[in-house]
């Protein structure tokens, strides 16, 4: 049995997560990293994708989040998500939104390092929603 | 002294506006519960913005190529005031108050030559302040649609603000809400959100800022966190508000309701007098009536 440590993850609206985990899988900008009791303190930006908790005792869990950063210690981890919400509670029309929205967004910028940012989040989002939508 | 009919229906009209108010006193007190809970359920992502923000800004300020959002324009010629109010009147002084403190706020700035731009969010903050300062208001934005209030919401409001700054509208931005402290006690609040105010640094538990590693750049991470905390700032002045605007509603819903029970009971009471002299009036009019036989 691994160690444990404290997890919250946080959205504007509400607390959505707060106990003892084992290991959280969190996407962040630079790749997916695993963080587990005693990481060392990083803090990360992170991109839109699916965060696995694990807690101590239990069943995994797994929450879509869009963008957001996480504050990992040795003793905790927080992850505050612009927004987030539990997979099973997902909602397929919410991400076509989004993803036509960030389609608009390029669209609309002229200027090749916006387009890169925009293009680099439709494609982020569009992986999501490969992940996410079949299951 | 009115007819009796005409008391009648006085006390039928008093009754039903009492209905009303009482009614309207209801539903305030549990829009106020759902208010509240959101308030607090926002509470946790603004502390740890804050904490987060407070270990992530401390070295940065006072560098030179610290963000503008964080250090500010380095003039402080034109404020934005970003006025929150409600959409609905009927809520005692809320609306009026929160306007007050934002007249007082601009006059004085203009009173030192500053310039003033206003940004109203809410529909009565506009309406009180549009006669004196039509020319500064640069936009009025309606939540009247709004059933929910969402981050996304703030988030469009806290864009407009980045937009207007970047475009260099102006360098020092205030926003002007009610702080909820209690059901009977709503304050009037002014928070300045640009140059953002960085809360003091407290050593985080398990080691300080200076051992973080951080995964994209500090200023990077710091570029990406600002204008989110600017929307965050935004959405806890409005679920603030939200909540001190239903708090007053029902103060001042439950206030209207025993006034118009207390005018009921004079105007039951001048309805009985009359109607009591009336009858001895006829009484007077039959007796005399009968001695002159």
């Amino acid at each position: 049995m691994a160690e444990s440590f404290q997890f919250e993850l946080v959205s504007p609206e509400r607390l959505l997560v707060s106990e003892k985990v084992e290991s959280v899988v969190i996407p962040g900008s630079e790749g997916e990293m695993t963080v587990m009791a005693n990481h060392a303190p990083v803090m990360t930006t992170i991109k839109p994708g699916v965060v696995t908790v694990k807690p101590a005792s239990g069943a995994e869990e797994r929450y879509v989040v869009f963008g957001g950063f996480a504050d990992i210690l040795p003793t905790g981890c927080t992850l505050l998500a612009e927004s987030a919400v539990s997979v099973k509670d997902f909602d397929r029309a919410d991400i076509a939104r989004r993803i036509e929205a960030a389609k608009a967004e390029l669209a609309a910028h002229t200027d090749h390092g916006a387009r890169t940012k925009a293009e680099e989040f439709l494609h982020q989002l569009t992986t999501l929603e490969g992940i996410v939508v079949p299951a | 002294m009115p007819s009796l009919k005409a008391l009648r229906n006085r006390i039928a009209s008093v009754k039903a506006t009492q209905k009303i108010t009482k009614a309207m006193q209801m539903v305030a007190a549990s829009k106020l519960r759902r208010a509240q809970a959101a308030a607090e359920a926002a509470r946790p992502y603004a502390a740890r913005m804050n904490a987060v923000l407070a270990n992530l800004a401390g070295p940065m300020q006072g560098k030179d190529d610290a963000p503008p959002l964080l250090a500010g324009t380095g003039r402080d010629q034109t404020h934005l005031l970003v006025v929150c109010t409600a959409e609905r009147g009927l809520c005692g002084a809320f609306n009026s108050s929160i306007a007050r403190l934002a007249r007082d706020h601009a006059a004085k700035l203009m009173a030192e030559g500053k310039d003033v731009k206003i940004l109203c969010v809410g529909k009565k903050g506009y309406d009180a302040l549009r006669r004196i300062y039509a020319k500064q208001i640069l936009e009025v934005v309606d939540l009247r649609a709004v059933k929910r209030l969402a981050f996304s919401d703030a988030d469009a409001i806290g864009a407009k603000v980045r937009a207007l700054f970047e475009e260099g509208q102006f360098d020092v931005a205030t926003v002007f809400y009610s702080e909820f402290r209690s059901v009977i006690s709503q304050v009037p609040t002014a928070l300045q959100l640009i140059p953002a105010q960085i809360p003091e640094a407290d050593e985080a538990p398990g080691g300080g800022a200076g051992i973080y590693e951080y995964e994209a750049d500090e200023e990077s991470i710091l570029a990406d966190l600002l204008p989110r905390n600017l929307s965050v700032q935004i959405f806890r002045a409005l679920l603030e508000n939200a909540a001190s605007e239903m708090g007053a509603k029902m103060t001042a819903m439950d206030s209207a309701t025993r006034n118009a029970g207390d005018m009921i009971n004079k105007l039951t009471l001048n309805y009985n007098r009359s109607r009591q002299a009336q009858i001895t009036k006829e009484l007077i009019e039959i007796i005399s009536g009968a001695e002159a036989l």
